[in-house]
């Protein structure tokens, strides 16, 4: 007993934290990231169409006030972003693969 | 002992071998040699379609199947780009506001000379495509620039290729490392992945031609410029090379460049290039 009381607590904290819904700031937060991410992949001519509507996307939630989807959408964002930076590298030795020899 | 320092010997003359043979290929393989690319690009599209004819492979996605070649062959009877080829024949012979015409502004007064284009501009040190020469024209006559993608360039470019139609491609790479750099670069962004989908133009034209992708039927990258423009029944409408590229990157959900960005112009000169030889087919139609 004494020592799943605080596994408990312990486990109810974490949920609780996951649980909350996220704000404004959070949002912000995320929106920076991905919008930075995504002017990086943008600067090496290499951006995907999926990145900016799901940017536009986050920002039309965050518009309407639903901070979560809105926060979502951004790390989403991010993430394409950042997938399309590493194409971006790993293609520059990549592309030698495919070239008829 | 003996033996063993005999081993060691055999090995080490071994490797020295092996690098001696493969060091001048690598160095060989990172020097751009534009002759070499163009032999080997049309001997894998040769060697892949044996019972293609080379000069069909400018047919794109006809060459591949015999019955949209047959139904082609027939609309070919009336195309769907003859208002497009009448409206540039027209646009061309019509003087601009200074009295001046096209045909002041291109060798041989613009007739029969699409198979020279793009060319390597060495005073630019640029690649410059029809489009853009057409466009370079207008304003050094005091027009408005026509948009690359549609309507009045793919006219003017649709007259243009008709009346080069048969001569062979026929680029030219001047021996100037800036022109080597083009092409490469060009040939670079042609086997590049991009977009979600990470497909690179290579993808579907070298590694699939032939095959189906949703209900189309894959052209061949051999030969794929020289039906431009083209009429597409998918576009409803006439469409340039320019945006051919734009509308691949789009499907590949890659955000496309500007037309008649470096890029374009550079893998326009690379796929022109490696199409030297075969004939001028456009203005083309396609699915």
């Amino acid at each position: 007993m004494k020592r799943s009381l605080p596994l408990a607590m312990l486990l109810a904290f974490g949920l609780a934290t996951a649980a909350r819904a996220a704000n404004e700031a959070d949002y912000k937060a995320a929106y920076a990231t991905a919008e930075a991410a995504s002017k990086e992949a943008a600067g090496l001519r290499n951006q995907w169409t999926v990145t900016v509507s799901t940017l536009a996307a986050a920002k039309k939630a965050a518009d309407g006030g639903d901070f979560d989807r809105a926060t979502a959408a951004a790390r989403e964002a991010e993430a394409l972003a950042k997938a399309s930076i590493f194409q971006a590298a790993s293609e520059k030795e990549a592309w030698k693969a495919m070239e008829i020899r | 002992m003996k033996t063993r320092s005999a081993l060691l010997l055999g090995s080490l003359s071994a490797a020295l071998v092996a690098f001696a043979l493969t060091s001048p290929r690598v160095v060989a393989a990172d020097k751009v040699d534009p002759v070499a690319d163009a032999k080997a690009f049309q001997n894998f599209f040769f060697q892949k379609f044996p019972d293609v004819k080379h000069e069909d492979f400018v047919n794109g996605p006809y060459s591949m199947n015999a019955d949209m070649k047959r139904q082609w062959q027939e609309k070919e009877e009336f195309p769907p780009y003859e208002f497009a080829l009448d409206a540039g024949k027209e646009m061309f012979a019509t003087p601009f506001k200074n009295g001046k015409t096209y045909a002041d502004c291109f060798p041989n007064g613009g007739v029969g000379i699409r198979q020279n284009y793009p060319y390597f501009d060495e005073k630019e040190g640029k690649v410059v495509t029809l489009e853009l020469a057409l466009n370079r024209c207008r304003e050094a006559n005091g027009e408005a620039p026509y948009s690359y993608v549609k309507d009045e360039m793919a006219s003017l470019t649709a007259y243009m290729a008709f009346t080069s139609r048969g001569k062979p491609m026929d680029i030219k790479i001047p021996d100037d490392p800036r022109a080597l750099a083009a092409f490469e670069n060009g040939k670079r962004y042609f086997y590049t992945r991009r977009g979600q989908m990470n497909f690179s133009c290579a993808s579907c034209h070298v590694q699939s031609p032939g095959e189906r992708i949703r209900a189309e039927v894959l052209a061949p990258a051999l030969g794929i410029l020289n039906a431009m423009p083209i009429y597409r029944s998918e576009w409803s409408g006439m469409g340039t090379t320019s945006r051919r590229f734009v509308t691949c990157n789009s499907q590949t959900r890659a955000v496309p460049l500007e037309p008649q960005s470096d890029e374009y112009r550079d893998v326009e000169y690379f796929l022109s290039y490696v199409a030297n030889g075969l004939p001028i087919s456009g203005p083309g139609a396609r699915p």
